[in-house]
């Protein structure tokens, strides 16, 4: 079955307190769509360097929604790019589509 | 109580440290940055105690942060990457390095070990010292700058020495005591009387002999051990 996003970390980090979960979700909401985008416009202009600084950086939000296979997928994904290299990219294009249906529920 | 800042491009990643600092009976945040040009500003009027400091940055990487600011305070890096945080170990202000996403426990095991590790006292920092970059040479009245990383060996040939780095080999007048004194002690090594090492380059090690690049460098018997402790054996 394939994993899914969940709020666990955010919990435990915040223990519990509501306010704190709010505020990272907030912040959740508005960074990863920017993430998104960057890595959209730089995988349609098929800029490994870039692409892979955008998968770098969507891959800690991956982490933090505790989607442990999404992470290394993202790692080896951006390792590929830095070797001129697409392999992995539906793999990980079906991770952030998991995210992207997963956020506005929150 | 341990004075930090936080620099970080990502909001998610600023919030989530900053909650762990607040938690921390050790530490205040007395600032938060998302790029390293205004964090220099920040310190170049303030003082702090300790940075969190992500390495992978957009234009200037955490590591180029480090070497930039004159007397650094203490580091702890932060990364989703492992095999950056292996080069923390080249700079003595880091004195730990975190993996995103970051385990409590492990935060507060990185706090810890700031107070145990020495501080490089402020005003102390050497030629010698692990953020110097780069060494001047005098060759027929022009100082060549030699990036120190590329350096695989120095050699005492008479009154020279000669600097085999990975391009280029140098004949300077002077002593290996001289440069020894100029170069890293953790990253030079000398492991024979006529010979210093760069221990990042080494190949292999046998017996008597070190591989560098395609030269064999001696090992004199009384130096082994201390090549032997500066390497990571298995």
């Amino acid at each position: 079955m394939e994993e899914q996003p969940n709020l666990d970390y955010f919990n435990q980090i915040a223990n519990g307190e509501e306010a704190i979960i709010n505020t990272l979700i907030s912040i959740l909401k508005s960074e990863f769509p920017e993430q998104l985008e960057n890595y959209n416009q730089s995988i349609s202009a098929s800029n490994f360097k870039e692409t892979a600084e955008a998968v770098h950086k969507l891959k800690h939000k991956i982490g933090l929604l505790g989607l442990e296979k999404g992470y290394h997928l993202a790692h080896e994904f951006e390792q590929n790019l830095r070797n001129h290299n697409f392999q992995n990219q539906k793999e990980f294009e079906d991770v952030l589509k998991n995210i992207t249906n997963f956020i506005p529920k929150l | 109580m341990i004075k930090c800042i936080i620099i970080d491009d990502e909001k998610l990643a600023r919030e989530v440290l900053s909650i762990f600092i607040l938690k921390s009976e050790k530490l205040v945040l007395v600032e938060q940055f998302s790029n390293a040009i205004d964090a220099i500003k920040y310190l170049n009027a303030n003082k702090v105690d300790l940075i969190f400091l992500d390495i992978h940055m957009p234009n200037f990487s955490g590591f180029d942060f480090v070497q930039t600011i004159k007397n650094p305070p203490k580091v702890i890096l932060v990364t989703t990457d492992k095999n950056f945080a292996l080069d923390a170990f080249n700079y003595n202000c880091i004195t730990d390095y975190l993996v995103k996403p970051i385990v409590e426990e492990r935060f507060n095991r990185a706090v810890k070990r700031v107070g145990i590790k020495k501080e490089q006292p402020i005003g102390e920092l050497k030629a010698g010292d692990l953020t110097t970059k780069e060494i001047y040479v005098n060759i027929d009245k022009r100082l060549i700058k030699i990036e120190i990383s590329t350096i695989n060996f120095i050699q005492a040939n008479g009154d020279y020495i000669l600097i085999k780095t990975e391009g280029s080999n140098y004949t300077v007048h002077t002593t290996l005591k001289k440069i020894e004194d100029k170069l890293p002690k953790s990253i030079f090594l000398k492991i024979h009387r006529s010979y210093i090492i760069n221990v990042n380059k080494i190949i292999d090690i046998q017996d008597s002999t070190v591989l560098i690049g395609k030269d064999l460098i001696p090992v004199s018997k009384n130096n082994r051990p201390i090549l032997m402790e500066s390497i990571n054996l298995l």
